[in-house]
C-alpha cells in the first residue's frame, strides 16, 4: 500500500530525511515514534503530498508521488494536529464543505453518518469554535474519512487531548482501522502506540532506526527499546 | 578558495578596457551637443544604465520561468543576482536622467512615461527583495522569487502604456518646459558611435557583475553548507 | 514496479462544484462573523473623511478628484481585506485542508477571486453610495460601475496571489502593499481615468483606451496567476 525507498528531504542544504525505506501493507497500522526534530511530521507530510520528496521514491496504492499527486489525495484522509476546520461554520457545513471539495455522493447521507459515527451528531449544528478540542480532533477525523479513502495518515492525534477526550479517540482510531484501512500514526506517546498499532517504527535522525511487529514486541520493553534506537 | 576562473579574469580586463575607451568616447570624442552643452554627455550612461536595467528584468523573468519549470537552482541564483543589478543601474539611470533634466528643463523630475516606469520597475525589484528576505524555506523563496519576477515582468510595459495614453490624452506640462521634448538633439555619427559604444560596455558591466555575484552566491552557500555540517553532524 | 495508470474517474463539473464550494465556505463564514467586511468598511470610510479634510473637497475640485479619491480608498481598504482573507487559512492551517483535496490548485485560486472580489464590490457598494450623499456628487452612473466592477476584478486577481505569498513571509503586513501596488499601478491609473471620464461625460473615445487597457490588464493577470498559483501554494 505504501512503498517508500531512500527518501530524502532537505530544506534548502538542511537535510530532514536522510534515506528512508518504509513499507506498509493493506491493513497494517503503523505507529511511528521518534524524538521531535526527527522528522516525523515532515515525512507525514510526505506522504500526505504536501511536500515535495528532495530525491527517493513514494508510492501510495500504487500511485507515485509527486506526480501522481492527484490520485494520491483521492485515495487519502489526514488528520493533522491542527483540526483545519472553520470555526465559524458548523459542524455539520464543515463536512459539508469538504465533502463538496471531495466530491462525495450522497453528500447528505454520509455527513449525517459520520458525524454518528465520531459521536457528534447532537452538535452538529454548533459553530466549531464552540468545540472543546477532543470534539474538533473527532470531527477532524470525519473530515478525514468522509470520503472513504484507504489509507489514513494521523500526525500526533492525542496532542492537547485529556484523559477522557483520549480514551474517545481511541474509539474512534480503532473504529477506523476496523474497516482494513491502513493507517499510519506519528506519536510520542509508547505505551499507546503499543496498544493500537500492529507495528512499531522508530524514526531517528532522519532514518527508520527500528522496526517492531507487535507480535514480537512487549510493551513494557518498548521504552527501553526506544532509547536504544534513538541513540544509535 | 576557488581560483577565479580563467574566463572571469580575461572578462574583468575586457570589460576594464572597454569602459576606459566608453569614457573617453563620451567624454572627450563626441562633440559637445549644441543646444543642451555639456551636461548632454550625461545622455549616453544614462541609457545605458537604462537598458541594463531592462536587460536585467527580462533575464530575471526568463530566469523565473526557468526555474518554475525546470527547479534547477541554478536559475534562482540567476535571477537574484540579475535583480540586484537592475536595482543599481535603474537607480542610476534615474539619477542621471534627474541630473539632465535640470538643466535642460529645470525640473528635477517629469512625469514622462520612461522616467516613471523606470521609478515603478525599482520599486518592483526592491519588493522583490524584500519578499524574499522575508521567506524562511529556500526552495518557497525561489519560488515566490520566479512568480514576483514574471508577475513584475509583465506589469511594466502596461504601466509604460498606461503612462503614455495619459499623456496623450491629457497632454500635461508640469515645470516650465515640455517634457515630451525629451531626447530631441539629433545625433552625428560621432554621438552615434559613443552611444553604441556605452550600450556595448554596459552590457558588458552587466555580464562581468552578473558573473561574480553569481560566484559569490555559489561560495556563500559552501559556507552555510559547512555551518550546518559542524552542528548537525554531517549527513 | 510500474505506476499504475492514474485512472480515477472524475464527475464532470468537478472543478466548477470545487471553486463554488470554496467561495460559498468564505462568504458563509463571513456572514456569520461579519470581521473582514467590517474591518474594510470602517477603514474605507476612514479614508473617505480623512481626504475630505486632506483636500478640502470643494465643489468645484470635488468633480475632479472624486474618482481618485474611490480608487485610493478601494485600494487600501482592499490591501486589508487580501490580507485578512488569505491570512486566516494560513493561520488555522486550513490551507491545508485545501491542499489535501483532490482539485487542481487553481480551483482555490479562482474561489478565493471571487469571494475577495465580493467582500470587495460589498465594500465599494457602500462608500459610493456614502460619497455621494457627503459631498453631493451624483455617482449612479453605468459606466462607472463597470469600471468599478472591471478594475476590482483586476485588482483582486493580482492581490490574490500575491497576498497568498505574502502572507507566508515574516514581514506578512506590510509586505503585500509594497508588493501589489507598484505591479497594479496601470490597472488603478486606467480605473481612474476611466472613472473620470465616465462621471465628466467626456466622448467614448476618451475613455475606451482606458477600458480597453483594463480589459487586458484583467485577462493578463488572470491567466498568469492561473497559471503560476501551484507554485505559490505548493511545499
Amino acid at each position: 500500500m505504501i512503498e517508500v525507498r531512500r527518501l530524502v528531504k532537505t530544506f534548502g542544504l538542511k537535510p530532514v530525511l536522510r534515506g528512508v525505506d518504509f513499507d506498509v501493507e493493506p491493513g497494517e497500522f503503523v505507529a511511528l515514534l521518534g524524538p521531535n526534530g526527527a522528522g516525523k511530521t515532515t515525512f507525514l507530510r510526505i506522504l500526505a503530498s504536501l511536500s515535495r520528496p528532495t530525491l527517493g521514491d513514494v508510492r501510495l496504492a500504487g500511485f507515485r508521488l509527486p506526480g501522481q499527486a492527484a490520485s494520491v489525495r483521492r485515495v487519502l484522509g489526514v488528520v493533522s494536529h491542527q483540526p483545519l476546520l472553520y470555526g465559524d461554520l458548523t459542524g455539520e457545513e464543515n463536512l459539508r464543505f469538504y465533502g463538496r471539495l471531495y466530491d462525495v455522493p450522497q453528500l447528505e447521507a454520509r455527513v449525517a453518518q459520520v458525524l454518528e459515527m465520531v459521536g457528534l451528531a447532537a452538535r452538529r449544528r454548533d459553530l466549531v469554535h464552540q468545540y472543546s478540542r477532543g470534539m474538533q480532533q473527532r470531527l477532524a477525523i470525519g473530515r478525514a474519512v468522509l470520503h472513504d479513502p484507504e489509507i489514513m495518515l494521523f500526525d500526533e492525534p492525542h496532542t492537547g487531548l485529556d484523559q477522557e477526550a483520549s480514551l474517545m479517540l481511541d474509539g474512534v482510531l480503532r473504529q477506523v482501522a476496523a474497516r482494513g484501512r491502513t493507517v499510519v500514526m506519528t506519536s510520542h506517546d509508547l505505551l499507546r502506540s503499543a496498544e493500537l498499532a500492529t507495528r512499531v517504527d522508530i524514526l531517528s535522525r532522519g532514518v527508520i532506526a527500528a522496526s517492531y511487529p507487535r507480535a514480537s514486541l512487549e510493551p513494557a520493553s518498548l521504552p527501553s527499546l526506544y532509547r536504544e534506537a534513538i541513540r544509535g | 578558495m576557488d581560483p577565479m576562473p580563467k574566463g572571469l579574469k580575461a572578462l574583468n580586463a575586457v570589460t576594464g578596457v572597454l569602459f576606459v575607451v566608453a569614457l573617453y568616447l563620451v567624454l572627450f570624442y563626441a562633440p559637445r551637443e549644441a543646444v543642451m552643452g555639456e551636461v548632454q554627455r550625461v545622455f549616453y550612461f544614462h541609457v545605458a544604465a537604462g537598458w541594463v536595467g531592462a536587460l536585467a528584468f527580462i533575464v530575471a523573468a526568463v530566469s523565473g520561468v526557468v526555474y518554475l519549470a525546470r527547479g534547477d537552482h541554478r536559475w534562482d541564483r540567476v535571477g537574484l543576482a540579475s535583480v540586484e543589478i537592475g536595482i543599481a543601474f535603474t537607480l542610476i539611470n534615474i539619477i542621471s536622467g534627474s541630473i539632465w533634466a535640470r538643466p535642460v528643463w529645470n525640473t528635477w523630475w517629469t512625469w514622462d512615461p520612461r522616467l516613471v516606469t523606470a521609478t515603478v520597475m525599482e520599486l518592483i525589484y526592491i519588493a522583490y527583495v524584500m519578499l524574499r528576505q522575508g521567506i524562511e524555506d529556500p526552495d518557497r523563496r525561489a519560488r515566490f522569487g520566479a512568480v514576483y519576477a514574471i508577475v513584475g515582468f509583465l506589469s511594466v510595459p502596461l504601466t509604460f502604456l498606461s503612462i503614455r495614453i495619459f499623456r496623450t490624452i491629457h497632454p500635461v506640462v508640469i515645470g516650465s518646459s515640455d517634457p515630451t521634448a525629451q531626447g530631441t538633439f539629433d545625433m552625428t555619427p560621432k554621438m552615434l558611435t559613443a552611444f553604441m559604444f556605452s550600450l556595448l560596455t554596459f552590457t558588458f558591466i552587466y555580464a562581468t557583475l552578473l558573473w561574480h555575484r553569481l560566484r559569490l552566491e555559489v561560495l556563500s552557500e559552501r559556507v552555510e553548507r559547512r555551518k550546518i555540517d559542524l552542528t548537525a553532524g554531517g549527513l | 514496479m510500474a505506476d499504475q495508470a492514474a485512472v480515477v474517474p472524475v464527475r464532470r463539473g468537478a472543478f466548477g462544484r470545487a471553486v463554488a464550494a470554496v467561495v460559498w465556505k468564505d462568504l458563509a463564514a463571513e456572514f456569520r462573523s461579519r470581521e473582514l467586511l467590517g474591518a474594510m468598511l470602517v477603514f474605507a470610510l476612514l479614508v473617505v473623511l480623512i481626504f475630505n479634510f486632506a483636500l478640502e473637497l470643494d465643489v468645484r475640485t470635488r468633480s475632479t478628484v472624486t474618482a481618485g479619491v474611490l480608487w485610493v480608498t478601494f485600494a487600501f481598504a482592499g490591501t486589508l481585506g487580501l490580507n485578512r482573507s488569505m491570512g486566516a487559512e494560513k493561520d488555522r492551517g486550513c490551507l491545508d485542508g485545501l491542499l489535501l483535496a483532490p482539485v487542481d490548485r487553481s480551483a482555490i485560486y479562482f474561489g478565493k477571486v471571487v469571494a475577495n472580489l465580493a467582500f470587495m464590490l460589498v465594500v465599494e457598494a457602500i462608500v459610493v453610495p456614502v460619497y455621494s450623499l457627503l459631498y453631493n456628487v451624483p455617482l449612479l452612473v453605468p459606466g462607472l460601475l463597470g469600471v468599478i466592477v472591471l478594475g476590482s476584478i483586476g485588482y483582486v486577481g493580482v492581490g490574490t496571489l500575491l497576498a497568498s505569498m505574502a502572507v507566508q513571509a515574516r514581514t506578512r503586513d506590510v509586505l503585500l502593499p509594497i508588493l501589489l501596488f507598484p505591479v497594479v499601478l496601470p490597472e488603478l491609473l486606467a480605473a481612474v481615468k476611466a472613472s473620470e471620464g465616465f462621471l465628466q461625460g467626456l466622448a467614448a473615445a476618451d475613455i475606451l483606451p482606458w477600458v480597453n487597457l483594463l480589459l487586458v490588464y484583467d485577462v493578463v493577470f488572470l491567466v498568469v496567476a492561473w497559471m503560476v498559483y501551484d507554485y505559490v501554494v505548493e511545499e
